[in-house]
């Protein structure tokens, strides 16, 4: 009987061994890019709100990063907050709530950047992501998706998004695209290209409620 | 351009009409070898099918004379066991009370002894009559002749006479009413008796119903050992009742065992992490299983070491001190593990807290945060004593287990049977399918070249009529 009980114990201890090693394949990463520029800045309430659902969405293991678009956005310093959450769900919880203070610090103290660099952040999304070693990759574009890049900087690169899911999140509609709606499809559909010749799968969601449903798979 | 290589001529139709000859005058002549050929590979299809119908219904036959051993072993297993509790009942109600016997006597005989003593008091004695009385009647006797002094003394004794009867008659009175009161005092005595002797007939009562319960059972058990065809159908019968019933209350046990699941699942992930996985299944869930797991193992050895059980007859065969020493242990750890159980889901209401503040606090709702509710503490008292209780519910799993497992064999045996029956069947159809197909297929070929075959009739309906043929063209006929 003794001989019985230790076998299963092994038998757990060993099951538990291995189960370690799977832990990256079924965690979810998010890499949430801001935009900072000119007018949006005026949505980053909405921003928080979107943050705080994704952290109230996303579970122990997984990681979670915000950073800014700015002018240019391919660099670590535009990481606003990154986090991968601890195993033990009471100390992810504390970590959702610092990550929340930080947020909220950034929103009080952001300043409007002049450019507007998507495909920086997004290439350093990539990077930072491939690292990471998530299962699940994402990464959300807050953003009009109107993209301002100052004169010297190459962003002809194409992007390598195999195994991403790209979502574009709160496309507004500027000025132009009134007067001009072609303009704004153009705009999606550029998007959309760039991100499926990369490999990568595209999305638009413009009503938040949408949202649930990407982080339930 | 594939279809010009069946153009013989440039007509289709001729090339068609061509084709049709060839292939009629092909068939006529191929006839007899295609006949033998279809009727052979017919014949061969419906024995192979008819010999592999033949050795289903022998496995089958062997199959349930296999069920019929395993399911009057079982009944026999069943009924000795009865037999043998029954018995170790009529021993326990004899031993005690045969134990109660001589107490019963001694009061008993103390009973009738009063009740003797008190008749005996009560028995009436005659008065003794006067002794004078003799001497009263001589002088009675004496003539009085009108002599005054005669009747005087007359008239005295008579009036002692009344005297000493009234005095007699007192006493005769207060004599009965003692022995009255004897009577009245042997009443509870009886009533005691009486009570002891239904206190008796209640004990003999009861082991003369375990009497005939035993005769019942013994009929049973001596029908399963003459193998008799009505003990095979009550047995077969009792076996599939037992199969459902212990089935429904797995089902329900499996219910437990998965609330007990969600219950300790979501803390264990504060233990052992929530991210890692197995198999695809996250660590604290594989965690939560193997402890349930483990709980009904712990409950399962439990019942065998106290024989309620028979699932392994080595832990029934050890002596009992190691056994009891067994059962102590595993009952210990049960207790561990519902102590653990409890502990985890009074974490649980922790967590699930906890987790309710951060996502108020993410929606930005922090009166949530404050407004706790004052019932609370009922959920958790009662997710805790969920936790204690049922890896002890768990552990009576092994009654309806030892059941589902001895009763399937009998099941999945009738079940066997049936589908080999079915086999059976259709390889018995299929290969007289095949046997009528052969013979539909002769019959069509000689359809299709109708036309030689009338031809041939025609010849030799006229050859017939010339006279019989040469021994020559006989043989080659016959070939």
């Amino acid at each position: 009987m003794i001989k019985l009980i230790s076998r299963l114990l092994s038998l757990t201890i060993a099951l538990l061994l291995l189960g370690c090693s799977e832990q990256a394949s079924y965690s979810k990463g998010v890499y949430m890019l801001v935009d900072t520029s000119g007018t949006y800045t005026r949505e980053l309430a909405q921003a928080q709100r979107i943050i705080n659902f994704t952290l109230a969405k996303l579970n122990p293991g997984d990681t979670f990063v915000v950073a800014r678009v700015d002018t240019g956005s391919f660099s670590e310093k535009d990481i606003v907050q990154k986090q991968t959450f601890e195993d033990r769900p009471s100390m992810a919880n504390q970590q959702k709530r610092l990550f929340r203070e930080g947020i909220n610090k950034f929103i009080d103290e952001v300043r409007p950047s002049a450019y507007t660099d998507i495909t920086g952040g997004m290439l350093q999304a990539v990077e930072y992501m491939n690292e990471a070693k998530s299962g699940i990759k994402t990464i959300l574009i807050f953003s009009d998706l109107k993209e301002e890049i100052q004169t010297g900087y190459n962003r002809d690169i194409p992007l390598n998004l195999e195994g991403y899911r790209v979502i574009a999140i709160n496309v507004t509609k500027l000025r132009s695209d009134n007067i001009d709606p072609v303009e704004y499809l153009d705009r999606l559909e550029d998007w959309r290209n760039k991100v499926e010749s990369g490999g990568g799968e595209w999305q638009v969601i413009n009503d938040l409620e949408r949202l649930e449903p990407i982080f339930s798979s | 351009m594939s279809s010009d290589i069946f153009m013989i001529v440039p007509s289709p139709f001729f090339s068609g009409l061509i084709w049709l000859l060839a292939i009629v005058v092909s068939l006529y002549l191929a006839r007899t070898p295609a006949h033998y050929s279809i009727r052979a590979l017919s014949r061969v299809l419906h024995n192979a099918m008819r010999l592999s119908a033949h050795a289903i219904k022998h496995t089958e036959k062997r199959l349930q004379d296999r069920n019929k051993e395993v399911l009057l072993a079982q009944g026999r297993e069943a009924s000795e066991r009865i037999i043998e509790r029954e018995f170790d009942r009529i021993e326990a109600s004899v031993r005690r009370d045969l134990s109660e016997y001589p107490a019963i006597h001694r009061i008993l005989s103390d009973e009738i002894s009063h009740i003797d003593e008190d008749y005996k008091n009560s028995i009436e004695v005659p008065p003794n009559p006067p002794g004078w009385v003799k001497a009263v009647e001589a002088v009675a006797k004496i003539p009085s002749k009108g002599d005054p002094v005669v009747a005087d003394i007359l008239e005295d004794i008579h009036g002692s006479l009344v005297k000493a009867n009234e005095k007699t008659l007192d006493e005769y009175r207060i004599s009965n009413q003692s022995r009255h009161n004897y009577l009245k005092n042997m009443m509870p005595h009886w009533r005691k008796v009486l009570s002891l002797l239904n206190q008796v007939e209640k004990h003999v009562s009861n082991l003369f119903a375990r009497s005939i319960s035993i005769d019942r059972h013994m009929n049973e058990y001596e029908g399963i050992l003459k193998r008799t065809d009505r003990s095979q159908q009550m047995l077969s019968s009792s076996s599939m009742t037992q199969f459902f019933i212990s089935g429904i209350v797995l089902a329900i046990a499996v219910g437990g065992a998965v609330i007990n699941f969600h219950l300790i699942a979501r803390p264990l992930s504060e233990m052992v992490g929530g991210t890692s996985h197995i198999a695809g299944f996250q660590i604290n869930t594989v965690a939560a299983l193997v402890i349930i797991l483990l709980e009904i193992a712990m409950g399962l050895f439990f019942m065998e070491t106290m024989r309620i059980t028979r699932l392994f007859p080595i832990i029934g065969a050890l002596n009992d001190k190691v056994r009891i020493r067994m059962a102590a242990v595993f009952i210990t750890i049960l207790t561990f593990l519902a102590c653990i159980e409890a502990s985890l889901a009074f974490m649980r209401e922790l967590l699930m807290e906890e987790d309710a503040a951060t996502r108020a606090i993410l929606r930005g709702d922090n009166a949530s945060i404050v407004a706790q509710s004052s019932y609370l503490w009922i959920t958790t008292a009662a997710q805790m004593g969920m936790g204690f209780i049922l890896p002890f519910a768990l552990m009576f799993v092994a009654i309806p287990l030892e059941s589902f497992i001895h009763s399937m064999r009998t099941v999945l045996g009738v079940i066997t049977v049936g589908v080999l029956q079915t086999i059976e069947w259709a390889l018995r159809l299929s290969g007289d399918i095949v046997r009528f197909m052969g013979n539909a297929l002769i019959q069509f070929y000689d359809f299709i070249i109708f036309a030689p075959l009338w031809v041939e009739t025609m010849i030799k309906h006229k050859q017939d009529k010339l006279g019989p043929l040469s021994p020559e063209s006989t043989s080659h006929n016959d070939l």
